[in-house]
């Protein structure tokens, strides 16, 4: 089946998910979707497999338009999707689950399905799919077996896989390949995958479509190397010849401001072991990673927000291995998260409330001082919006600027995450102008961006994660994106060591 | 535009009471009934006289108590389903101080007031703890405790608290004179002293939560616990304060229950005021100054229809059910406000990326992570 995409576009208020996305999938052929987190790629395979409206456009398959709503639309038109959290009910067996959705009537008909769930499965290699096993005993991997071969049952011509290899054994890994490889190559059918795992889409895949930021970067034929994609993935201008000078006037402290001893990190998928780390007062550590590589271990680590499981840390020469966030905050700490209203601004409350919550610390709070510093604050962090605005009503860079004016004046350590997502060129400049200006007094800094360029513009150190391991390049000036690229996508050779 | 913003909202603050005494109306109707009698039979058993009129006060001082109190865990993003408990704790407390000591009233009155409030901040300090130490969320923790309340002061009642001669199961002996809050007169039986409580808890109320770094935690607590951890602020305890004061002011109700209305213990003595409270919270969204008003309402009501029964053969439960209208159209037209006026924006300079606000909600959603997280 062949499916054309045309000016497709979507928006999630201010956030243009989809913007004027054109793509064509040949039958018989694996194609890739790649992107960094909210680059848009979700938000495509939801339009295409109905679990998402889109605001404009149009999708024609096999030179016909279509028009659906709702996924069990898109499956009658041959568009199935694999969730990364498999559809299935956790009470069911695998014959129940793989019944519900079919088309049929009253009766259920579990001799004849029985039949069919075994004839599909085995077709395609998926051997340990017992009819009668609960699903909740069952394994991701055997889950997503169920998911195939019921999408596959139901008439699906073209298969959409969200990030199917996590938390799936190597094994089922080869099983599953072989049978999309099967699918796409002696079925004719089209096979999408979504991931940002570059090997499994280098080991798969016959082409590659990639997105940035809301748009189609473009689209190549495999084979191509890791290198290639991440460049591709992550934009391939090359970073400002003319750095700032950072480093100058930087001595090494007897004190560092934060030290990590053998810290051993667990983060939400990946685990950092050993991890060694002195940030001087002043100095910049950028680092570097796809997401969920182990840096926001790290970076959470530092403020005290997930407890090391071994190691020590200390923040100016104290011991506060062990501490709550708010000790760390007392120590001259300042942290940033990524998700502006989720974690760091309270929706609801307006910019005063916000200025009060961080300076007004007397039982009474004293508005109207609030108030006036409030006014201070936006003029002199540029913020568009008034005292009495709610925060979730200004724009993003406006909500990052005033999580810059949130933060103590003169900290010892900052810690940011991703500080300018979202942010356009302008925002971003002026963003990293406040933080150079605080670093220029002794602010130690270390983030985190999905932005090569952003790192190796800033940073003096490059930390790069790759599945919670960690290089350091230890003079980010000596270091450019393909070096950068290459660590990002787990070859470690050629780090400057 | 902002003409047309004002009268929708005054239109949507007018609709949910009109809407439930249409449908009020329509049901008494179809029972036959002449809702133009109702409605006077229901007036004037709430203001016939001052008798009746003190009826409705006494109804109307717990449950603003109770209301005033559930602003405040409202406002820290809990569902403090846990008063009804809380008031028989306040209730047992105070109980046990009027059975126990032999005291002049000015000395045992205060006395038996403060065990109360410790009484009930104890049993709300429960829940709380359930809640951020344990994980139980605070609406099945509440549920939990108030069954285990109503049992021990059944216990009490019916054991311990039993005269040597032998009494009645269903209450405890009548407490002593001294014991009880004096009414003002006998044509006008309402405690003077409760009504001064009410008047200065509504104020410190309404000024906590307004004007002190306390109200302001708590505020940011409740609207998202995780930004105001990151911000610095204490929400565990943020929350467990939440659960003491409301607690404190439940106890307060149960003793007015005890010592005034009653002037003994009995199961169940909490009389579904702190559930009652809970609908008048969700009526006035959440806002303190009108707490006060819509109890009054609610105890007026209350209170009037149960002239209904002997004038016109009537269940006295058609109030419950004009007060569930209210609150359900109320609800209903909160989320239709939600979906007409669309959230303002600040004149913004850059179009860059933010998730879009949540709709407007009047009532803070149960908060969602009050964890012992720092």
């Amino acid at each position: 089946m062949n499916i054309e995409l045309r000016h497709i576009h979507k928006r999630f208020g201010p956030v243009h998910a989809n913007n004027d996305i054109n793509l064509t999938f040949q039958g018989g052929r694996i194609i890739g979707i790649l992107g960094e987190n909210g680059a848009g790629k979700s938000t495509l395979m939801k339009i295409l497999s109905g679990f998402q409206s889109l605001d404009s456009g149009e999708i024609w398959m096999d030179g016909q338009r279509v028009d659906y709503t709702g996924p069990e639309a898109a499956i009658e038109h041959g568009v199935g999707m694999l969730q990364q959290d498999p559809l299935d009910v956790a009470a069911f067996t695998v014959l129940e689950n793989f019944i519900y959705g079919q088309r049929g009537g009253l009766s259920l008909g579990r001799k004849a399905a029985r039949d069919r769930l075994k004839e599909i499965s085995w077709r395609f290699g998926f051997f340990d799919l017992d009819p009668d096993t609960p699903i909740a005993q069952l394994s991701i991997g055997q889950r997503q077996q169920l998911e195939i071969v019921r999408l596959l049952s139901q008439g699906v011509k073209t298969l959409i896989l969200d990030e199917p290899t996590t938390g799936i054994s190597a094994e089922q890994k080869v099983v599953l390949f072989n049978a999309l490889r099967e699918l796409a190559h002696n079925e004719g059918m089209t096979v999408l995958l979504v991931s940002h795992k570059l090997e499994d889409v280098i080991a798969l895949c016959d082409e590659v479509a990639v997105l940035r930021a809301g748009r189609l970067v473009g689209t190549r034929a495999m084979p191509a190397t890791t290198r290639e994609l991440v460049a591709m993935m992550f934009g391939q201008e090359l970073p400002p010849v003319k750095r700032e000078p950072v480093g100058e006037g930087l001595r090494p402290s007897p004190t560092p401001a934060i030290e990590l001893d053998r810290a051993q990190l667990r983060g939400k998928r990946v685990t950092v072991s050993e991890l060694s780390l002195r940030v001087q007062p002043g100095e910049i550590i950028g680092l570097a990673g796809l997401e969920g590589s182990g840096q926001e271990a790290l970076l959470r680590a530092c403020v005290g927000l997930i407890k090391p499981q071994a190691g020590r840390i200390q923040l100016c020469g104290e011991d506060v291995t062990g501490k709550s966030y708010r000790h760390f905050l007392r120590c001259g700490c300042a942290f940033g998260a990524a998700g502006r209203l989720e974690e760091g601004l309270v929706g609801g409350l307006t910019l005063t409330e916000h200025i009060a919550l961080v300076n007004e610390y007397q039982p009474v709070v004293d508005w109207n001082r609030a108030r006036r510093l409030t006014q201070e604050q936006l003029k002199q962090y540029n913020v568009r919006g008034r005292p009495d605005s709610r925060i979730e009503t200004l724009s993003g860079g406006n909500q990052q600027r005033m999580l810059m004016a949130l933060m103590p004046p003169k900290p010892v350590l900052m810690v940011l995450e991703q500080p300018t997502r979202g942010l356009d060129v302008d925002s971003a400049r002026w963003i990293w102008q406040q933080l150079l200006e605080r670093r220029a007094t002794g602010t130690a800094i270390i983030f985190s961006s999905p932005e090569l360029d952003e790192i190796v513009t800033y940073s003096d150190r490059i930390l790069v994660f790759y599945a919670g391991r960690v290089t350091e390049i230890p003079d980010a000036s000596r270091t450019n994106i393909d070096e950068l690229g290459r660590l990002i996508g787990g070859h470690s050779d050629g780090a400057a060591q | 535009m902002k003409n047309r913003s004002l009268a929708l909202q005054i239109g949507l603050t007018v609709l949910p009471i009109l809407l439930s005494l249409v449908i009020t109306t329509l049901l008494i109707l179809a029972v036959g009934s002449d809702p133009r009698a109702v409605f006077q039979n229901v007036w004037e058993g709430a203001f016939r006289d001052s008798r009746a009129f003190a009826g409705v006060v006494n109804f109307w001082i717990p449950l603003t108590l109770c209301s005033l109190g559930l602003i405040i865990t409202f406002t820290a993003g809990l569902w403090n389903i846990g008063v009804e408990g809380q008031m028989a704790m306040g209730a047992v407390f105070a109980s046990w101080a009027a059975l126990s000591f032999r005291l002049p009233a000015p000395v045992l009155v205060p006395v038996e007031i403060v065990l109360a409030m410790i009484g009930g901040a104890l049993w709300a300090l429960l829940a709380g703890v359930l809640k951020t130490r344990l994980g139980v969320h605070e609406i099945f923790g509440g549920v939990a405790l108030n069954a285990l309340a109503n049992v021990v002061s059944i216990y009490l009642i019916s054991g311990p608290w039993q005269p040597p001669e032998g009494g009645s199961v269903r209450a405890t002996p009548p407490f002593p004179t001294d014991a009880l809050l004096p009414p003002l007169s006998d044509e006008f039986k309402v405690s003077l002293l409760a009504l001064v409580i009410v008047g200065v808890v509504f104020l410190a109320v309404v000024l906590a939560l307004r004007g002190t770094r306390w109200g302001l935690e708590l505020k940011a607590t409740g609207k998202n616990a995780r930004s105001a951890l990151l911000l610095g602020v204490p929400t565990e305890r943020s929350a467990l304060s939440a659960f003491i004061a409301c607690g404190m002011l439940a106890g307060i109700a149960g003793s007015y229950r005890v010592l005034f209305t009653y002037g003994n213990l009995r199961p169940l003595v909490s009389g579904g005021i702190g559930f009652l409270g809970l609908l008048v919270v969700l009526l006035v969204a959440n806002r303190a100054l009108w707490a006060p008003v819509v109890a009054f309402v609610f105890a007026a009501i209350l209170g009037g229809s149960a002239r209904l029964k002997v004038a016109m053969q009537l269940d006295a439960s058609l109030a419950g059910v004009l007060q569930g209208f209210l609150v359900l159209m109320a609800l209903l037209t909160n989320g239709l406000r939600a979906r007409l006026t669309p959230p303002a924006q600040a004149d913004s300079r850059d179009e860059t990326p933010h998730r879009s606000g949540e709709t407007f909600q009047p009532i803070t959603p149960p908060s969602q992570e009050i964890k012992a997280h720092e």
